[in-house]
């Protein structure tokens, strides 16, 4: 069997709120896919149905062919969730002799250390980490127990940038094993070097499933940027652009033809500064996809 | 995978100061403050000193505290820090992880027992059959299990900020109304009505029973199937018989 989770025509809803709207997907092993999505589309949800903390309230999750609270299931499954706790007066390495004690073949306790980095920590109490080692604490958990599967929930929310950096790192590395790894971020740079597969959510509809190569080319070519004090919403009428965001006086937009744009913005008189043409990548793929 | 997740569950809760030594400690400063002074007065109408009377009463209290505690601030503490939420996603059977955490709340109960016994046979002159003190401590400990489900209920229902406060409203007064402190009969008489639908006065007599004070309300029958003499009993029983007819006989007459 190569699907290792499978989310079949699966709805959520929280009260009235429909967080996931009959949604198809599946992960098959040794993929390497990324969740991507404005907050609230619906990206936690999914994992949490797949994982199993959650029921669908109406259509399948499915977890290794079975149902993923099957202890079988989750037995091959290392998870990082977003919303997250540890028991503050254990020590790192006796929480990950803990948590390796759950699976039937985990790691050496030293290399699930090592993986996270947190060599130098392995006898603090957990209440002693810092906010970025607590996060790859919670790394060494979703590992030790040598999973086929990784999910990871937004797992770089709250680094900075170098501790981002080497975390995806961290992540390649495992993917590098041949292992599953389904991530979910909004951070488009993670889904853009990690995955092979990006699937974008927005307000719990699947709007694109491709390699991020392909969502790219999917959007108008170029992004253009520029600056323009005196821009009025009929100085772009009937240009062809798309994603066109305004904020203050500057202005981004993507089009596929960059020079016709620019010629007719000058000869309508728009006065514009700081010019910048670039190739559209997948934060702009992205934006043009989830807003409308 | 059990014994691991049990010694895991019991340095969660041992390395908390506020929780182990209180545990520990609290029933012996009660025992301090109130029952050495008293120790050695004989309850009216038995042969039970205050001293014992007192210590059974505070094997029940620490021991209920201990399960109260335990299940319900960790827990609501836990689902206030989402641990609850990691830990379902884990493979570990969650009937492995309720297992662990009864067994963790037993051993601290009986690491409770095992600190106030000795503390009320040195300080309080408490003297019991050796049977007595092993009748109180198992009977105290197997009849704290229901109030596990006490305090994964109240772990449930209140927050982790409000657990705390919830468990010291509920449990302190409780216990002073079900006579654990005070016998019942010296209590209001408003209280005194109360008391016998308190689980802890229940949960009390168990424990009372077995050091013999038959004064907390308990009529006594004492079927003398091979007709011992009356005093080897040391407590005067409401009625006598030889069998389990003349009970029923006792129980027909008293309606």
């Amino acid at each position: 069997m190569t699907t290792a989770a499978q989310l079949i025509d699966a709805t959520k809803k929280y009260g009235s709120v429909e967080a996931l709207k009959g949604v198809s997907l599946d992960i098959e092993l040794g993929d390497v896919v990324a969740m991507l999505g404005p907050n609230g589309a619906g990206k936690t949800t999914s994992i949490s149905l797949l994982l199993g903390l959650r029921k669908p309230t109406s259509g399948k999750a499915v977890l290794f062919g079975m149902d993923p609270t099957n202890v079988s299931a989750r037995s091959r499954v290392g998870v990082m969730l977003q919303e997250s706790g540890v028991p503050q007066m254990l020590k790192v390495s006796e929480i990950v002799d803990l948590f390796r004690s759950y699976y039937p073949d985990p790691l050496p306790r030293e290399r699930a250390i090592a993986m996270a980095g947190l060599e130098e920590k392995a006898n603090s109490l957990v209440k002693e980490l810092s906010g970025g080692q607590r996060q790859r604490l919670y790394f060494a958990l979703a590992v030790c127990g040598n999973p086929d599967v990784l999910f990871l929930d937004e797992p770089t929310v709250g680094m900075d940038v170098e501790g981002r950096r080497s975390f995806i790192e961290r992540i390649a590395e495992f993917a590098h094993l041949g292992k599953t790894v389904v991530l979910t971020t909004h951070y488009l740079e993670e889904a853009d070097q990690l995955a092979r597969r990006v699937i974008v959510i927005d307000r719990g509809v699947v709007i694109a499933d491709a390699p991020p190569a392909e969502i790219k080319s999917r959007v108008a070519g170029k992004r253009v940027r520029f600056v323009a004090p005196a821009l009025g919403e009929k100085d772009l009428e009937g240009l062809p652009v798309s994603a066109v965001t305004i904020k203050d006086h500057s202005v981004q937009l993507l089009t596929n033809q960059p020079e016709a744009v620019l010629r007719e913005l000058f000869q309508r008189g728009v006065q514009i500064a700081e010019l910048e043409v670039s190739g559209a990548d997948l934060e702009d793929a992205f934006i043009a996809l989830t807003t409308h | 995978m059990l014994v691991r997740q049990t010694r895991a569950e019991f340095l969660k809760l041992w390395r908390v100061p506020a929780f182990s030594a209180t545990s520990l400690l609290l029933p012996i400063v009660f025992y301090a403050f109130i029952g050495i002074g008293q120790a050695s007065q004989v309850l009216q109408g038995t042969h039970v000193t205050f001293g014992a009377y007192f210590l059974a009463s505070m094997s029940v209290y620490s021991v209920a505290n201990v399960m109260i505690f335990s299940f319900g601030i960790s827990v609501a503490t836990e689902r206030g820090m989402k641990t609850d939420l990691l830990m379902r996603a884990t493979p570990l059977p969650p009937l492995v992880y309720l297992l662990s955490r009864c067994i963790t709340a037993i051993v601290f109960a009986a690491l409770t027992l095992a600190v106030l016994f000795p503390f009320a046979y040195i300080a309080g002159g408490v003297r019991l059959e050796a049977e007595q003190w092993f009748t109180l401590a198992y009977r105290v400990l197997l009849g704290s299990i229901p109030f596990i489900a006490l305090g994964f209920a109240i772990g449930y229902l209140s927050g982790p900020n409000s657990a705390v406060a919830v468990i010291n409203l509920i449990y302190l007064p409780t216990a002073f109304a079900s006579g654990l402190f005070f016998p019942k009969q010296l209590l209001p008489q408003i209280i005194q009505n109360v008391s016998p639908y308190l689980p802890l006065y229940r949960f009390g007599q168990l424990g009372w029973d077995a050091v013999g004070a038959k004064w907390f309300g308990y009529p006594t029958f004492w079927v003398n199937r091979v007709h011992i003499a009356a005093e080897e009993l040391g407590t005067v029983p409401e009625g006598v018989g030889k069998d389990l007819n003349d009970l029923a006989t006792f129980v027909q007459a008293r309606r």
